[in-house]
């Protein structure tokens, strides 16, 4: 399958399964299954245990996938579980759906929106939140649905401004809730 | 007195289409009705195929009464990232009112037509499925770790209720022919949080096992069998007819004969890649025997299978396949196919037939 590409370079085609740790890297640049695991824990606070059974991949350069399986490294298909990550730059970015799934019980770098906030924030809008007094950066959008808080997506967090980072496929599917 | 369809609905997702023109051949008075006689001299001269069915149902007028109302909006409960009791308490919230089935806690019917979207939509607690459409994967009953195969995944209603049926673990491979149909199945598996999907972009009819490492046994991970396949085939649709009544008027013998070759060949690769005692399930929206039993019987021929029952929900009313049609006769056991009729359940059309694989 991968006997045009040497094993020691990321090729955007098939799925590449993530080295256990930072000593078994052969692809330059590539993160390791233990520095995205840790990533997750480090910053919300994600129990490791939620990825246990989870293989981790790339596809093209940086982007990282959660599969809940087993399959042959290295696989050329469509898609490969959720795409989870963007790594190989200075500040790693996850993905909305990623956050969705995976921050439910996050308990770092989770912003909780008042009702009015969360429905701007899904619709894209960026929205001053002098409040906030944590950390800048990627940060866990949440709002309270059904009794208790639940993740909405990624925001970027500086100079006392939410940014939201909600896909445009996504904030349509709440454009009719006024 | 004929029932005309409100026009300008608007379906879950809040799409408009226009019901003006809809099913007016739905009525079994419609051959000599001079209502059919606007339509264009070559269309008016096409039966509707919905006559053709009249033989096979328990009672003519309420299945063509059935298949001329529009269809109420149902939604699946997403149990990957909610359970039904969260995601009702979110519908409650919101003032959103609906029922649930009476064969599915999961399936909640919308008592307004048009909901637009709302929280519980976004968190991808919920999928806008016909309902119906929830029987195959019920059929298919796949279980948590196992290699699945949905043969004609996009854009995704069934492959997604299949994930969930597995607690989204193991290797769900979702394959469809058509690239662009294929990114429909990637952002409703990603909003509904599915994390066991391989998506892949083959033709069904000749699947090859090669990118799961079939020639490659003793590496980790590799297989070359799949435990179930889902084969929710390609076909005319008629049983759609209540969400797009232009099924009727676009249907034609021809298409008809051209499909049942598509499915033939679909249904046939995937008992082949299925392991000895594995299920295969073969589904259609459509009521044309050609489509249905023929297909059966076609592969039962060719193929080490069986059609085996399958445990229809308690309270949902079937019909057993046919053996004989315009002159063909299948094999017996078609009858453990199940037929669901628009007026039994107050659905759309649709058919069901689980195969177990002998050798």
């Amino acid at each position: 399958m991968s006997d045009d590409t040497a094993p020691d370079e990321n090729w955007g085609q098939q799925f590449d399964r993530l080295p256990p740790t930072a000593d078994d890297r052969v692809v330059e640049g590539r993160p390791s299954r233990e520095e995205v695991v840790d990533w997750w824990e480090e910053r919300f606070g994600v129990d490791p245990a939620v990825f246990d059974g989870y293989t981790f991949w790339e596809k093209g350069a940086g982007k990282i996938w959660a599969f809940h399986g087993e399959v042959v490294d290295p696989i050329k298909v469509e898609g490969l579980g959720m795409r989870i990550l963007r790594t190989r730059q200075r500040h790693w970015k996850p993905s909305t759906n990623a956050v969705q799934r995976f921050c439910g019980d996050a308990t770092k770098n989770v912003i909780e929106l008042s009702p009015g906030e969360a429905k701007a924030f899904v619709n894209g809008h960026d929205q001053q939140l002098d409040w906030w007094e944590g950390d800048w950066g990627y940060l866990t959008a949440a709002h309270e649905i059904a009794g208790e808080l639940e993740p909405l997506g990624v925001g970027l967090y500086l100079h006392g401004e939410l940014r939201s980072t909600v896909p445009k496929g996504r904030q349509e599917e709440l454009v009719k809730l006024d | 007195m004929r029932r005309h369809r409100p026009t300008g609905r608007r379906d879950w997702f809040g799409r408009s289409f226009s019901g003006d023109d809809a099913n007016e051949a739905g009525d079994s008075d419609d051959a000599d009705d001079s209502e059919t006689d606007k339509r264009a001299p070559a269309e008016s001269s096409v039966m509707n195929p919905l006559q053709r069915y009249a033989p096979l149902v328990d009672d003519e007028e309420a299945f063509f009464a059935a298949c001329e109302r529009p269809l109420p909006s149902v939604v699946r409960v997403n149990t990957i990232k909610t359970t039904v009791a969260r995601a009702r308490e979110a519908l409650d919230d919101e003032g959103v009112a609906y029922e649930p089935t009476d064969w599915h806690p999961g399936v909640l019917k919308l008592e307004d037509s048009s909901p637009g979207t709302n929280w519980p939509y976004f968190h991808g607690w919920l999928h806008g499925q016909e309902e119906v459409s929830a029987l195959p994967a019920i059929a298919l009953d796949p279980q948590p770790g196992e290699r699945v195969w949905d043969t004609c995944a996009a854009p995704g209603s069934k492959t997604t209720q299949i994930a969930a049926m597995m607690d989204d673990e193991g290797v769900l491979v979702g394959n469809d022919n058509n690239l662009g149909r294929l990114s429909a199945l990637r952002h409703n598996a990603e909003r509904l949080g599915v994390t066991n999907l391989v998506v892949s972009n083959q033709d069904a009819r000749n699947f090859s096992m090669k990118p799961f490492g079939e020639r490659t046994p003793e590496q980790s991970g590799s297989f070359e069998q799949f435990d179930r396949v889902l084969v929710d085939a390609p076909c005319s649709c008629e049983g759609t007819c209540r969400k797009n009544p232009d099924v009727l008027d676009e249907w034609t013998m021809n298409h008809v004969k051209s499909v049942a070759g598509i499915q033939k060949g679909i249904l046939r690769r995937a008992v082949q890649v299925t392991k000895t005692g594995g299920t295969v399930v073969y589904s259609t929206c459509t009521f044309a025997p050609e489509e249905n039993e023929a297909i059966l019987d076609f592969v039962l021929e060719r193929e080490d299978c069986e059609v085996v029952e399958w445990d229809v929900p308690d309270g949902f009313e079937t019909a057993p396949g046919i053996t004989e049609w315009e002159g063909d006769e299948y094999d017996p056991s078609v009858t453990k196919a199940r037929r669901v009729y628009p007026h039994h359940n107050d659905t759309g059309g649709f058919f069901t037939a689980k195969l177990e694989v002998t050798a």
